[in-house]
């Protein structure tokens, strides 16, 4: 099968910066792909080469198998939904849905007509006629949604689409958008800086930073076992503890504390332990303990989430994030309690620096 | 509704008349205009009864109508063509990156800073140099007057325009045109459909300055006009050298009300835009 976007080797400058520094990468048909990462690591840059509005200034590109990399974006079979949606003010919802048809030289009964199928299925039905400006955002977000599918392509792009949403609107749409996909079977290469809505809606997420590919992999890969420090700091909330790996059962911490820690670094290469804080658990002090899963210290912070409390414990040399679920019957401390914090071995993971 | 910023007693009042007074200013010499133009003394600014016949006069008068025909004529080529040449100016320096962009910027702003006087006298050396060149290589007869007008008049409208044409595409983001080459419109369709439509206000605007200026034009009309050749507002000012009567009174309320129309037909057509 061919993949639906194929990057080799793809370089992007800009004057002296480099933007996107040789990625390689490959998003299968049907598959809802996200690019993550913190502003500036290239992820728009890189959708938008996809989209034509870039060109490379090295590598290749495919669509399907055809090279594209400096096709005009008009020629291309891929549309895009745009991080403020770019509707056309001066046209009404059906226009707007409309315009890629036209573009094309279809019919205007055809045009219509489909636009009418699109509008209905985001669910805007009679409100053909308004124009952008007389619509919320959750509206316009779905204009410029059937604007893009209207077109049937062969890949959809979404940069950040749902940034500008508040909370409760946004989650509604993540569902959505999901849903959507699976119902058209194309591929989505969604952009995106926020790592839950990430790993909500994705089959396979690549991880980007200052122009690089750091992992692309599973939600869950990605957060069970990150490529790197960066990975892991990044995706979720973890504890890092840095240390050298002294054989491939056991990691020494900077302070001489050793933890049991499966992996497969050669022995004295430098490294950090991520331990989750939802994968922990906290007692009281006194019952023992296996020293090389476990760590001691006191109570500093309480923070009450409603769902869960998160403690922050002191130790000697460091302080760690241990989060509870909020069940009844639960042991709750308080600021200044000796405690021990403990874990599987199987809950923590060896990233490299 | 009164709040703590609002002004309060004396300099309320003061303010109210400070309003009052510049409205005076702004209107009494309009209003004593239209009046005296219907006056039938032929001392400009003394009333002798109502009359038509200054009306009348500049209807019958061949030169008048002749001005006025020259003004209307020159105030449309001048105009299309420095909408043309503005709007691309504008899209050039606002959307595209080329070689001297930072020159051509600043060299295009140069008709509206330099004074009227110094723009004739360059265009009159100008004509007079290029049309001997002209006359010289292919045997013409070159002589000033409609074309050397226009051409004037185009060379500073160009900027006006640019200028108006541009603070509309400033404000339109590019975003606009990406989404449009992303649906599958060439370039061309991306600027008919999305950037025109956009920036049409910006460009009427421009083409009603252009012909206001045009329209209005005396010191630079006057240099490069050549024998024989007048617009109106240049005609109005060779008629006070000869001596005022109220038939310049009635020009000029006649120059009012067709600009005041124009203005209002593009506040309306603005209007009706936006409501439909």
């Amino acid at each position: 099968m061919t993949a639906a976007v194929e990057l080799k080797g793809i370089t992007k400058k800009f004057g002296d910066v480099t933007a996107v520094d040789n990625v390689d990468l490959t998003i299968e048909d049907g598959e809802f792909f996200s690019l993550l990462g913190p502003s500036g690591c290239g992820k728009t840059t890189t959708l938008r080469m996809i989209a034509g509005l870039e060109f490379p200034t090295e590598g290749s590109l495919s669509i399907f198998g055809e090279e594209v990399g400096t096709l005009a974006p008009n020629k291309r079979s891929v549309n895009t939904v745009f991080q403020n949606y770019a509707l056309f003010p001066h046209l009404t919802v059906i226009d707007n849905v409309g315009f890629g048809l036209k573009m094309q030289g279809v019919a205007k009964k055809e045009t219509k007509e489909r636009a009418m199928e699109m509008i209905e299925l985001v669910q805007l039905s009679g409100l053909e006629t308004r124009k952008p400006s007389q619509m919320s955002g959750g509206q316009q977000q779905r204009v410029a949604l059937a604007r893009a599918l209207v077109n049937q392509p062969k890949v959809l792009l979404l940069d950040e689409p749902l940034g500008a949403l508040d909370l409760k609107l946004r989650q509604e749409m993540q569902l959505e958008l999901k849903k959507l996909q699976r119902d058209v079977g194309i591929s989505f290469v969604f952009v995106t800086h926020d790592q839950e809505e990430a790993l909500t809606m994705s089959d396979r997420i690549a991880v980007m930073h200052e122009g690089k590919l750091l992992q692309v992999a599973s939600p869950e890969e990605i957060y069970e076992s990150p490529a790197n420090r960066f990975v892991a700091d990044f995706i979720g909330r973890t504890n890092l503890l840095d240390g050298t790996t002294s054989d491939n059962e056991t990691v020494v911490l900077s302070n001489g504390t050793s933890i049991r820690a499966q992996n497969s670094f050669p022995e004295g290469t430098k490294v950090s332990i991520s331990i989750r804080p939802e994968r922990t658990k906290i007692t009281k002090r006194l019952e023992p303990s296996d020293p090389l899963s476990s760590i001691q210290g006191t109570v500093e912070t309480i923070t009450y989430l409603g769902n869960a409390r998160v403690y922050g414990v002191k130790f000697t040399w460091l302080s760690i994030e241990v989060r509870e679920e909020n069940r009844p019957g639960l042991e709750v401390f308080n600021a200044g309690d000796d405690v021990t914090v403990h874990w599987e071995h199987d809950a923590i993971s060896v990233v490299e620096d | 509704m009164s709040n703590a910023v609002e002004p309060r007693g004396l300099s309320k009042i003061g303010l109210q008349i400070n309003g009052w007074l510049v409205y005076l200013f702004f209107y009494a010499p309009i209003v004593l205009l239209v009046i005296f133009s219907f006056s039938e003394s032929r001392n400009v600014g003394k009333w002798g009864g109502f009359t038509l016949s200054w009306y009348e006069q500049f209807i019958d008068s061949s030169n008048a109508r002749n001005a006025l025909e020259n003004s209307i004529k020159i105030a449309i080529v001048v105009t299309i063509i420095s909408v043309i040449l503005g709007t691309m100016s504008a899209l050039a320096l606002e959307r595209f990156t080329f070689k001297g962009k930072r020159v051509f910027d600043a060299l295009l702003y140069l008709p509206i800073i330099i004074p009227d006087v110094t723009m004739a006298v360059m265009l009159l050396l100008f004509f007079g140099e290029f049309f001997e060149i002209l006359d010289n290589l292919f045997g013409l007869q070159l002589r000033k007057g409609f074309w050397s007008i226009s051409i004037s008049h185009i060379a500073f409208n160009i900027s006006f325009v640019s200028v108006v044409v541009r603070a509309r595409l400033a404000g339109m983001s590019t975003d606009l045109e990406e989404a449009a080459v992303d649906l599958y419109a060439s370039r061309w369709k991306a600027f008919r459909h999305v950037t025109f439509p956009q920036i049409l206000p910006g460009i009427a605007g421009g083409a009603l300055l252009a012909m206001t200026l045009s329209l209005d034009d005396v010191v630079i009309t006057q240099f490069v006009a050549g024998p024989g050749w007048t617009t109106l507002p240049v005609y109005v000012f060779g008629l006070i050298r000869k001596g005022v009567t109220p038939l310049i009174n009635s020009i000029s309320v006649i120059m009012l009300v067709s600009s005041m129309l124009l203005v209002g037909l593009s506040l309306l057509a603005e209007r009706t835009r936006r409501g439909g």
